[in-house]
């Protein structure tokens, strides 16, 4: 079997990013398209995710993970577009190669025009959460324990304590809950949850399942299963208080505590990386320092919605079409405007611009706010201001840049920053 | 009376204020669009929730499906009773029934994607 394969625009990963990238390049033109997907089949982490809630903005209705995933994989094989499944990459290299293995084939080249990372996100595990005690069975990521009840069909446990209120940990209150375990509690380090305000309601609302606020799990007990969590309260330092504790019985704990981009191959390929979203610093194209060398879904920066993630892919996507075609992404009149933020927003994405067209500069908040402006300045001229009522980190926020703002910024910067009313 | 609400129909989770009267809505603050100001009334007449989960196919293997509409809020948990003991027969596609009519609410529950 030949050992080097050659395609316009590779994609490294087959799932909601993926897919819509693909779909994006092949619109805009590129016959030549392979996807690469570890996994035994396209989608991603939506086959998992059979609740509902996505693509009210992609499809204007509500759909469950695997119906908005099967709608792209429809699209990808109506268009011919070749995905290899049940292949792992395993190095990305700057001249746009990648290595990339299967049972299939063995290990193999693939040599492309344009390279669009879209590798998604994982979860942040329990070594990473320093909780001491015992190391019993029953302690899982939430998304494990998804993968588990919704994939697998087996319960993790009846008793269950959930440490970190992100969506996922939500979802699955609600989901072991339907599926007859008791949930507790769901611990949250942070005084607010890093999830939508709409899963706090329809997921524990809705079944009298307490969020703890500034509370997290400092004892894990039980020897070979888990048997209890001793459970604290912290301090505005998130340090925990004396004499807080409170022993929960239970034979499970899930642990929803941050997901982190999976970026292994971006980082040893060289690529410059942000350290607040845990991406590759891109510009309005999603192209990364590598000319070429695109990035776009969790794996650039944790989303909230999938709707989101295939808005940002349409752009890697067709921005990979244009370099493959025309061997290069024109950068327009020399702009080079550098989105710069105060400390209340974390970060932007994208974080650079090289064209004068109309973008929208998505972001985060460090904290949650009521009743802020968000405003972008070009010197001392106010050139956006936007009142918002709530801003929360749980929560992205856009604004948009406009064509003749960015060309008048050129090769300067564009501040944005909270502001008082 | 004042009730407060957060609207689960989007994920913008619009913060409400619901103003009664006697049990009786009178009307809507905080919702960014028509469709909460619905949400509320159901929240204050009959609660309604969609329900999703997955069901056994007669091969043995696993397949995500939901509610193809809310039903009352108190039949959540029968509802899941279905769908635990219901066998999906092989080779359902995505919109295809499982159950219909699930416990006469008019809803049927329906296949979101392959079998697994």
């Amino acid at each position: 079997m030949e050992n080097v394969i050659k395609t316009s625009v590779a994609i490294i990963g087959g799932g909601p990013a993926g897919m819509a990238a693909a779909i994006a390049a092949r619109e805009a033109g590129v016959s030549d398209i392979l996807i690469l997907e570890r996994d035994d089949s396209l989608g991603g982490i939506l086959r998992q995710c059979i609740h509902g809630g996505f693509g009210l903005h992609t499809f204007g209705e509500e759909l469950t993970g695997p119906e908005y995933a099967a709608r792209y994989e429809a699209r990808v094989r109506e268009m011919g577009i070749d995905f290899m499944l049940n292949t792992m990459v395993i190095e990305l290299h700057k001249d746009k190669t990648v290595t990339a293995m299967s049972s299939e084939r063995g290990i193999f080249t693939v040599k492309a025009d344009a390279i669009v990372l879209a590798m998604g996100c994982r979860e942040r595990p329990k070594g990473a959460l320093g909780i001491s005690g015992t190391r019993p069975a029953g302690i899982y990521t939430a998304g494990l324990a998804q993968k588990f009840v919704n994939m697998k069909g087996y319960m993790p446990g009846r008793e269950v304590v959930i440490l970190g209120s992100g969506d996922i940990g939500l979802i699955m209150a609600r989901r072991m809950t339907l599926e007859g375990a008791k949930v507790h509690a769901v611990c949250e380090l942070m005084p607010y949850s890093g999830g939508l305000a709409r899963n706090i309601e329809q997921c524990l609302n809705d079944y009298n399942i307490p969020l703890k606020l500034s509370h997290t799990v400092t004892a894990i007990h039980g020897k070979e299963r888990l048997e209890g969590v001793t459970v604290s309260a912290v301090d505005e330092n998130r340090r925990p208080i004396a004499g807080s504790e409170e022993y929960i019985k239970c034979d499970t704990l899930l642990l929803s505590c941050g997901l982190i981009p999976e970026n292994e191959l971006t980082v040893s390929c060289g690529i410059d990386m942000d350290r607040v979203t845990g991406g590759a610093i891109v510009d309005g194209d999603r192209q990364t320092s590598e000319e070429g060398i695109f990035a776009c879904g969790n794996v650039l920066h944790v989303h909230d919605l999938v709707d989101y993630v295939s808005e940002e892919a349409v752009i890697a996507g067709r921005a990979a079409a244009e370099y493959a075609l025309q061997g290069g992404v024109a950068k327009g009149d020399l702009i080079k405007v550098k989105i710069v933020t105060d400390g209340k927003i974390r970060y932007t994405v994208p974080h650079i611009l090289h064209k004068a067209e109309d973008t929208t500069v998505y972001f985060r908040v460090s904290d949650v706010f009521r009743d802020k402006k968000i405003v972008a300045r070009l010197g001392d001229r106010v050139i956006l201001s936007k009142r918002k009522l709530k801003l929360a980190p749980g929560e992205m926020e856009t604004v948009k840049l406009s064509a003749k703002d960015i060309a008048e910024a050129k090769v300067g910067e564009i501040r944005l920053s909270l502001e008082e009313v | 009376m004042e009730r407060k609400l957060t609207c689960i129909i989007c994920p913008r989770g619009c913060d409400m204020t619901l103003y009664l009267d006697d049990g009786k809505l009178i009307s809507v603050d905080g919702n960014a669009c028509p469709r909460g100001k619905t949400y509320a009334e159901d929240e204050c007449t009959h609660p309604k929730r969609s329900v999703t989960s997955t069901v056994r196919t007669e091969s043995g293997r696993l397949q995500p499906v939901k509610t193809s509409a809310a039903i009352p809020k108190e039949l959540v948990f029968a509802c899941m009773d279905e769908i635990n003991s219901v066998v999906a027969p092989d080779g359902l596609s995505i919109g295809d029934a499982v159950i219909s009519d699930v416990l006469g609410t008019g809803v049927d529950v329906v296949v979101t994607g392959k079998a697994i």
